[in-house]
């Protein structure tokens, strides 16, 4: 792989997510305000002080942006990575295994999915206790199964190449043959399922986080700004805009990194086609 | 298939000998339903399972031990799981799912208004969705890797990345509030005349177009695109068939399936896209209801709002299958 | 007689996209010229990527795949093809140039009735009316000796046998009464034995049609049965051209004489056969959905020894393979290796058992982990069974590369920086590794080109004398049974039909099956073709 092959677009994602992963990693140094700091009237416009304007209790929408992208980030990275671990490990055992693992995990699956994912986790979320481990392990569970399917397909494409039958002839182990033959042939669609399923974990925490599901206030994350500041659309205040554009943005972002990904799987399948 | 006097074969067997088409129906169907059992048992069982005392929460964390008893008898709560179960089931079939422990209203009743709300505004939504999205689809793959299916393909890249109340607080900030051409909050009621209630919800529908859309036009060029690429367009076109000739007569036959199956499952998206939807401009329906549940943990509502919603996107699911399974003709012309 | 066809210096190239590096312009054909009279049939052979399908397509200013004409004339019948428009290139195609393709149930719609799609052509072009076209299908059908040919085009595409759709193409092409006719591969796909039915009826039609065609296969001996003149092509480029005699009888060029000589290597068959070293007796075996997949298989091989099992595909062949391996248990009989039962399960099997049978397959390709590198893929046994590390291991990999005739340069490329030959090289550079007692070969040949299957086959042998090794070689190549085999088994249907010494297995008298399969088997030589259908009408008159 060479830098310059790599598409306008991608760089530009990268651009994005870089930024927004440096805002959460520095956010005191970076923000000009506090997080919870209320330093000015109620839906103050925006100016040169306040870059963006103050919010719905007179905070600073650019700081609390900022700050917002510690929580959103980590919590959609820490959901994304559990859900993507548990997805793979399971679905690599199933393909691997066969036999009634496959089809006892399969079918579960499948019923795991068969309810929408927004609708299982309001469920879900009405009677757990509200808490930020939680709200991560139901996001990641529930996204897992996405994970699942994928990684089995993708699994079950390379364990019946002829290299995985001549490593089981030599007598090599489960866990040769998942990590070493399976997983290094399998990485480049993964990386690409791994962007998808963050893009998809950061719109997700912000629409439980909009709908007063997700991560409890006072702690600043961008859902939750677009929930606090909404009452403001009424008036013509965009305040509410601010945070929405944000994941927005960060969104397509890895979408655009995502898009380059899978082209390049794609022309790699169609490199070994050809031979 | 009862007057069977063949003894070596199963009626089952032989019924699927011959109509093998309906015999994948049925077994769909029947699917379908197993399915919901069993998304019912996770519903309410998984959910009883869970950490948390509904007594407790009913009354908040300062009740007495004695008052928790109390309630939990008059909830029904300290009976086994498995008749509440059955009990909480044999309701539902029935179209009766309790009372709700917030307002002590019938479920039921609230939920039939607002079901067909819900509808409404999904059906609207997708009568102007679908046959945009085909459309574009099919311009994207007509201008395939040129630049109108360039720029769709960016457009329509970013539109899914949009949150549904972003594009919708948009709409509000832009056609309710600084131009006044479109109403906010999307209020209806009963009675209301068809022309008003189009106004009141031309915004909610807007956005739910604008989310559904991307998927399904993206989804619609591949589901074109495999079919364009396949070998009988080679040799229609090695017939020397016109163009127009070559997509009516050989490649619309076929793309219908695909096509079909991606509506049917965008349909089922549409349904859980209007729980935030409805949130976004304070519409009287099923999600809006079950987010205000969620919030005050009223189960009853939560749970016959969670299995409904379920049901919808079983439902679509299952026709989507269906329709594909009757597109084949491998299937509709056996052997 | 003026020529119908006449090809110019034709040039195509095309756009490729290899994998992390920018897209490069590639020449698949360069400079080929060729004649075609009115009724003739002209063969262009080749190894895939040759060049040959691209060229038969020309003729119908058709480029697949981004395939773009960029030089040379196409001129049919005085009209140079490459000079119309679309309107006028559209009214040729299906009209007085038809094409069949290599897959036919690919090719037809899986949506339409086979006969509407037969006479779409013929009737959208305005040639004949629907009537008319309907009668000339089912004269078609019947010349073609499809079954019942007045039901025949009620059918689905799905609802026939691959023999069956690959005529209807045929009818298909023929249907508008085409001055040209492009075969591409019409038989690879299929059986040998019902291969045989379909040239026939091709050849027969074509007789009867007076049409000219352009056959393009990659088996010579199937192009001497029905061409007037054959081309012989190698990437992109002509190698030879001549008439069928001349080609066969006299050729010229080295490329050319591998194609027909087959096999310079040939081995005395071993005198002693009767202490066995791989046993299998009384063998069935059958899949999880219980269908039944081999009967009752007993054979043996000697130490030292090749054993060639022959057969079509879903004889059992490779079953068998899979059995002796442990990778299918079998239901029934027992496996028997150095006198000692084997387990039938692989995971019961020691790592000793393991290590004395390897296995090579058919596509190198697929067979080694792309992301390995050659050092890794041969050393991984290596360590795996000898625990061999470091500097020792690096020593035995140079060595083993030595023994299959490669450099140490080769040690640390990736499968896909190899060639073909190169790879099938280093598969077998893995299964040495393993210090085997046996290998089983499953057509580690027929994904080559010939020049470059010789010289595994020489590689094989070489390192069966070094090493004493004993090979099952499995393959439906009837020729190089006869070069390296000591031992033949004939399977057909899951069951052993014919074993014993090759020089008894080969000659008569046969079983009814071994009788088919060697006639059905295209020989080198003009006429084969008529005299085996003769043969046939003969018996079939007889009984």
């Amino acid at each position: 792989m060479r830098l310059r092959e790599i598409p306008i677009t991608a760089w530009v994602g990268m651009f994005g997510i870089a930024i927004a992963f440096f805002c959460a990693l520095f956010a005191p140094l970076v923000a000009p305000y506090g997080e919870t700091e209320v330093v000015g009237g109620v839906w103050q416009e925006a100016d040169a002080q306040f870059f963006f304007g103050l919010d719905n209790l007179g905070r600073d929408i650019l700081s609390r942006l900022i700050y917002g992208a510690r929580t959103t980030l980590f919590v959609a990275l820490a959901a994304t990575v559990i859900s993507f671990s548990l997805g793979i490990l399971l679905s690599f055992i199933a393909a691997v295994s066969g036999g009634i693992i496959d089809t006892a995990f399969s079918r579960f699956n499948d019923l795991m999915m068969s309810i929408p994912t927004l609708i299982f986790a309001l469920v879900v979320l009405a009677v757990l206790p509200q808490h930020l481990i939680v709200l991560i392990l139901v996001m990641a569970i529930l996204d897992s199964t996405r994970v699942y399917r994928l990684g089995r397909a993708v699994a079950l494409d390379v364990a019946v190449m002829e290299f995985v039958e001549a490593a089981k002839l030599r007598g090599e182990g489960t866990t040769w043959i998942i990590f070493r033959e399976i997983l290094p042939n399998t990485l480049s669609p993964l990386l690409a399922e791994f962007g998808l399923r963050f893009a998809f974990s950061i719109l997700f925490l912000s629409t439980l986080s909009f709908l007063g599901l997700g991560i409890q206030p006072p702690a600043a994350d961008w859902g939750g700004m677009v929930k606090d500041n909404k009452d403001g659309i009424i008036f013509g205040i965009p305040a509410a805009l601010v945070p929405g554009a944000a994941i927005a943005a960060l969104a397509v972002c890895v979408n655009l990194v995502v898009d380059w990904l899978l082209k390049r799987t794609s022309s790699l399948k169609g490199g070994r086609g050809d031979a | 298939m009862s007057n069977s006097t063949e003894t070596d074969s199963l009626p089952g067997q032989r019924f699927r000998e011959r109509f093998p088409l309906l015999a994948l129906v049925i077994e769909r169907m029947l699917l379908s339903i197993l399915l919901l059992f069993a998304v019912s048992v996770l519903i309410f069982g998984g959910v009883e399972a869970l950490p948390g005392d509904f007594a407790t929460t009913y009354l908040g964390q300062s009740a007495t031990p004695q008052a928790v008893a109390n309630i939990r008898s008059e909830l029904g709560l300290d009976r086994p799981i498995v008749t509440r179960y059955f009990e909480w089931l044999g309701g539902a079939v029935q179209g009766d799912f309790g009372t709700s422990w917030a307002s002590r209203n019938s479920v039921s009743e609230q939920v039939g208004k607002r079901l067909g709300n819900s509808l409404f505004l999904a059906g609207f939504a997708a009568v102007i969705a679908v046959p945009l999205a085909v459309g574009l689809g099919m311009l994207s793959v007509h201008f395939r890797n040129r630049m109108p299916d360039k720029i769709i393909n960016v457009i329509s890249l970013a539109a899914i990345s949009l949150p549904e109340f972003f594009i919708g607080y948009l709409l509000i900030l832009y056609f309710a509030v600084n131009f006044g051409v479109a109403t906010f909050p999307a209020t209806v009621y009963d009675g209301m005349d068809f022309l008003d209630r189009i106004k009141a919800i031309a915004l909610p529908t807007a956005t739910l177009v604008l989310v559904v859309l991307a998927h399904m036009m993206r989804m619609t060029r591949a589901a074109i695109l495999s079919v364009m690429s396949s070998a009988y367009m080679e040799t229609a076109e090695l017939k020397g068939l016109s163009a127009w000739r070559a997509i009516a007569r050989h490649a619309a036959p076929n793309a219908l399936a695909p096509i079909i199956n991606v509506v049917a499952l965008n349909l089922a998206y549409l349904v859980v896209g209007v729980v935030v939807v409805e949130v976004v401009f304070v519409y009287p329906g099923m999600g809006q209801y079950m987010v205000d549940a969620v919030t005050v943990r009223d189960m009853p509502v939560v749970q016959a709002c969670g299995l409904i919603f379920a049901a919808v996107y079983i439902f679509l699911n299952m026709l989507a299958d269906i329709l594909a399974i009757i597109a084949n003709p491998r299937l509709r012309h056996p052997r | 007689m003026p020529e119908l066809l006449s090809v110019r210096n034709l040039r195509i190239e095309a756009v490729s996209h290899p994998p992390g590096e920018p897209p490069r312009r590639i020449t698949i054909v360069d400079g080929v010229s060729f004649d075609l009279q009115k009724g003739k049939v002209l063969g262009l052979i080749g190894e895939s990527g040759a060049g040959k399908s691209t060229i038969g397509l020309s003729a119908l200013a058709y480029g697949r795949g981004g395939a773009e004409i960029t030089g040379g004339e196409v001129i049919l019948n005085g009209t140079d093809l490459l000079t119309l428009d679309n309107t006028g290139i559209r009214k040729v195609r299906g009209a007085r140039v038809c094409y069949v393709a290599q897959s036919a149930a690919a090719a037809f719609n899986p949506a339409h009735r086979l006969g509407d799609q037969v006479i779409e052509a013929s009737v959208r072009h305005g040639l004949m009316t629907k009537e008319e076209a309907r009668k000339r299908a089912l004269y078609l059908f019947g010349v073609l000796g499809l079954p019942s040919p007045e039901t025949f085009g009620n059918r689905f595409p799905h609802q026939v046998s691959g023999g069956q759709l690959q005529r209807a193409m045929t009818a298909m092409a023929l249907c508008s009464n085409p001055e040209l006719i492009i075969f591409d591969e019409p038989t690879t796909a299929l059986d040998v034995t019902t291969q045989i039915d379909v040239l026939a009826a091709i050849k027969h039609a074509i007789e009867e049609t007076h049409t000219a065609a352009l056959y393009i296969t990659h088996d010579l001996a199937v192009v001497a049965q029905i061409s007037d003149h054959i081309m012989v092509l190698r990437h992109g480029k002509t190698v030879e051209y001549g008439s069928v005699q001349q080609i066969i009888e006299a050729p010229t060029q080295d490329y050319t004489r591998a194609l027909v000589n087959v096999r310079q290597t040939a081995r005395m068959e071993a005198s002693d056969q009767t202490s066995p070293l791989l046993k299998s007796d009384n063998v069935s075996a059958q899949y999880g959905n219980g269908f039944k997949v081999l009967h009752g298989v007993s054979l043996h091989l000697c130490k030292g020894q090749t054993l060639a099992i022959v057969g079509e595909s879903g004889s059992g062949k490779s079953t068998l393979a899979r059995v002796i391996t442990g990778l299918l248990p079998p239901s029934e009989g027992k496996i028997t290796f150095n006198g000692k039962t084997l387990a039938p399960a692989l995971k019961n099997r020691s790592r000793d058992d393991l290590r004395r049978i390897q296995l090579i397959y058919q596509m190198a390709d697929t067979a080694m982990n792309p992301r390995q590198t050659v050092r890794d893929i041969i050393g991984r046994p290596l360590t795996f069974y000898d625990g061999l590390r470091g500097a020792a291991k690096t020593a035995r990999v140079k060595e083993l590369l030595e023994q299959i005739e490669m450099s140490n340069g080769f040690i640390d490329r990736y499968p896909a920086e190899l060639s073909g030959g190169q790879k099938q090289r280093v598969a077998i550079a893995r299964a040495l590794a393993a210090k085997p007692e046996l290998i089983l070969c499953d057509e580690p040949t027929s994904a080559l080109d010939p020049l470059v299957a010789e010289g595994i086959l020489k590689l094989l042998m070489k390192l069966q004398e070094e090493e004493k090794l004993s090979y099952v070689f499995i393959t439906h190549d009837i020729a190089i049974v006869r070069a390296i085999a000591d031992s033949v088994a004939v399977m057909h249907r899951g069951r052993l039909v014919r074993f014993g010494p090759k020089s008894q297995a080969l000659s008569p008298p046969f079983d009814d099956y071994t009788d088919l399969l060697l006639k059905s088997v295209p020989e080198m030589e003009i006429g084969w073709l008529e005299r085996v259908l003769d043969t046939r009408r003969m018996e079939s008159a007889g009984n």
